[in-house]
């Protein structure tokens, strides 16, 4: 008999566990893909400092917004080294961008407006018009030499 | 009593809890079954996320009250017209959200575009359908010498300034020029007379007429600054879901509205376009909206890049108050591309309903159309429509519908 109560009262802890769950993470559960628009890939790398695909270079970006806010025209600060550290301040900059799950660019050119010295560069007329995951893809060439990098945001 | 039965109940009451909580789960009146990323989603679209209206560079007198009171009274203003009949608020009509309610607005003549509600303009960095103007006041100058909206030319309006306005004008701008030898019409029209007009005026007087002009423009902006949008039920409701209040949510949005609000930030994908809390992206965007029957596609962005460019009324130009650094909207604009064929600037939400017909032209009379549009998302007549069928069923798009109507009531 006592083992018997045991087990229901057992059984009756393993369903209010269950209720509980169901009240706290149904919703995430029940509803994983939610959003219709795609969600962004997991394991984007979302780092703003970060070394160009072929090596060569170090850049990283700071928005002037923080955070950054979809439909605001932004400007960015390029911070650029090579991959050994030193300031690359005689860059030719290429701006691109847009959304890969859209199909689509940026809503404007955004183009470098100043380049400050000691590496840093102002990238000005950088917006986004919708939220979602976002690259921003600058192609760097300094000393003959060009390199790739592209940033992803994730955007809400 | 015996312990197996106390040990009994015990047990029944703990499986009765647990029922009551899993269909509490199921029953809950929408606050706390959105998602992280869809409670995101209605924290934006919120007016609560609206940010205080910015300067505008450009106008040195937008916030200027003296600037405002000259506004409104040239907004209602029927003399600043050729017929003396047709004042902004003519299409712009005070008691129907500042817009007409017809396919295609009416001034001296008829237009080819839908009047635009003039409520929460000043947010955008574009104006018009086609973006052809970057500011609040440089629009306001468009119609004025529209032949078939006010019908007028700068020259007769800045006459009628120093007739009839000039003690307000100049305590605000300072002295009006000397008029005596401008004639009382004259500007860069349509019309041949008037244009060959303006251009036997010497350079001087031209920059004198332009200033008062756009003098004429900034004062209206001043007055369309203060129309703004002010909070809905779905407003109300966001608070509600924000704050976690499910009695308040339950009583604001009932399930069909819920669901249509699910829908928008989701799977209709409403939300790349008509985001933000004035749900619009002021952006451009080509969802392939068939042309008025009986006429060209017209080609919207493709044609107003060309004309912001060329506009002396533009963020660089003379008669811009803006430092060049303050026009990077109009500096950083994309000019040229296949995807600004047949693209328009998506209009807020807020308000929609009572703004039937819809789209850019009109060319629809009621919201069901719109949504079997987005549903079927046909090709464009003109560039390429950036829209995918959604698959919505009737259901939904009733749902969407509901939904939007919450963003149309105090």
């Amino acid at each position: 008999m006592k083992r018997r109560l045991l087990a229901l009262a057992g059984a009756g802890v393993v369903v209010l566990g269950l209720a509980a769950g169901a009240v706290f993470l149904g919703p995430t559960v029940l509803r994983p893909m939610m959003m219709g628009n795609v969600a962004a890939p997991t394991g984007l790398d979302m780092a703003s400092s970060r070394l160009t695909e072929a090596g060569l270079f170090w850049v990283s970006y700071t928005p002037e917004q923080d955070p950054i806010r979809i439909n605001q025209i932004d400007s960015w600060i390029l911070h650029i080294e090579t991959a050994d550290g030193a300031p690359v301040t005689t860059a030719d900059i290429g701006v691109d961008g847009g959304m890969p799950q859209h199909g689509h660019g940026l809503p404007t050119r955004p183009a470098v407006a100043e380049n400050l010295g000691g590496g840093d560069y102002r990238v000005e007329g950088i917006k986004f018009q919708m939220p979602g995951w976002w690259e921003v893809r600058f192609t760097i060439t300094a000393d003959g030499s060009s390199d790739v990098i592209t940033f992803n945001l994730v955007l809400s | 009593m015996t312990r197996v039965r106390i040990a009994g109940l015990a047990v029944g009451a703990l499986l009765l809890a647990a029922a009551t909580l899993i269909a509490l789960s199921f029953q809950r009146p929408g606050v706390v079954d959105w998602s992280p990323e869809e409670i995101a989603a209605i924290r934006s679209l919120w007016i609560g996320s609206l940010e205080p209206l910015a300067p505008d560079p450009s106008n040195a007198y937008a916030d200027d009250p003296a600037a405002a009171a000259l506004g409104q009274a040239l907004f209602f203003d029927t003399r600043l017209s050729a017929n003396g009949k047709v004042a902004c608020a003519t299409c712009h009509l005070p008691d129907r959200s500042f817009q007409d309610g017809l396919p295609l607005a009416r001034g001296i003549g008829q237009t080819d575009r839908r009047t635009m509600t003039v409520i929460g303009a000043a947010y955008s960095p574009w104006l018009f359908w086609d973006g052809r103007k970057d500011s609040l006041w440089s629009q306001a100058l468009g119609p004025l010498e529209s032949a078939v909206e006010h019908g007028g030319d700068r020259a007769f309006y800045v006459h009628l300034i120093a007739t009839n306005y000039s003690a307000d004008y100049e305590a605000i701008f300072g002295p009006l020029p000397e008029l005596a030898l401008v004639p009382l019409h004259a500007g860069p029209v349509a019309d041949a007379k008037l244009s060959e007009a303006w251009a036997g005026l010497t350079a001087t007087d031209q920059d004198a007429i332009n200033r008062v002009f756009a003098n004429m423009g900034k004062a209206i902006a001043a007055y369309e600054r203060l129309l703004l949008p002010g909070p809905t039920r779905f407003d109300r409701y966001a608070e509600a879901v924000l704050t976690n209040d499910a009695t308040a949510a339950a009583s604001l949005l009932n399930a069909d509205e819920v669901a249509g609000l699910r829908l928008f930030v989701g799977q209709a994908e409403c939300i790349k376009c008509h985001n933000g809390p004035l749900f619009t992206n002021n952006d451009f965007h080509n969802t392939g909206v068939p042309a008025v029957v009986g006429q060209a596609p017209d080609p919207g962005r493709a044609n107003g890049v060309a004309q912001v460019v060329a506009d002396p009324f533009n963020c660089l130009g003379n008669y811009s108050d803006a430092e060049e650094t303050a026009c990077a909207e109009l500096k950083y604009m994309v000019t040229d591309g296949p995807e600004l064929a047949g693209q328009f600037r998506p209009p807020s939400l807020r308000g929609v309903a009572e703004r039937a017909p819809y789209m850019h032209a009109g060319q629809m009379a009621d919201l069901e159309t719109v949504l079997e549009h987005y549903t079927a998302a046909p090709p464009a007549a003109i560039g390429l429509s950036e829209l995918e069928p959604l698959g919505l069923t009737t259901i939904q798009q009733g749902q969407l519908i509901a939904f939007l109507r919450t963003v149309s009531e105090p």
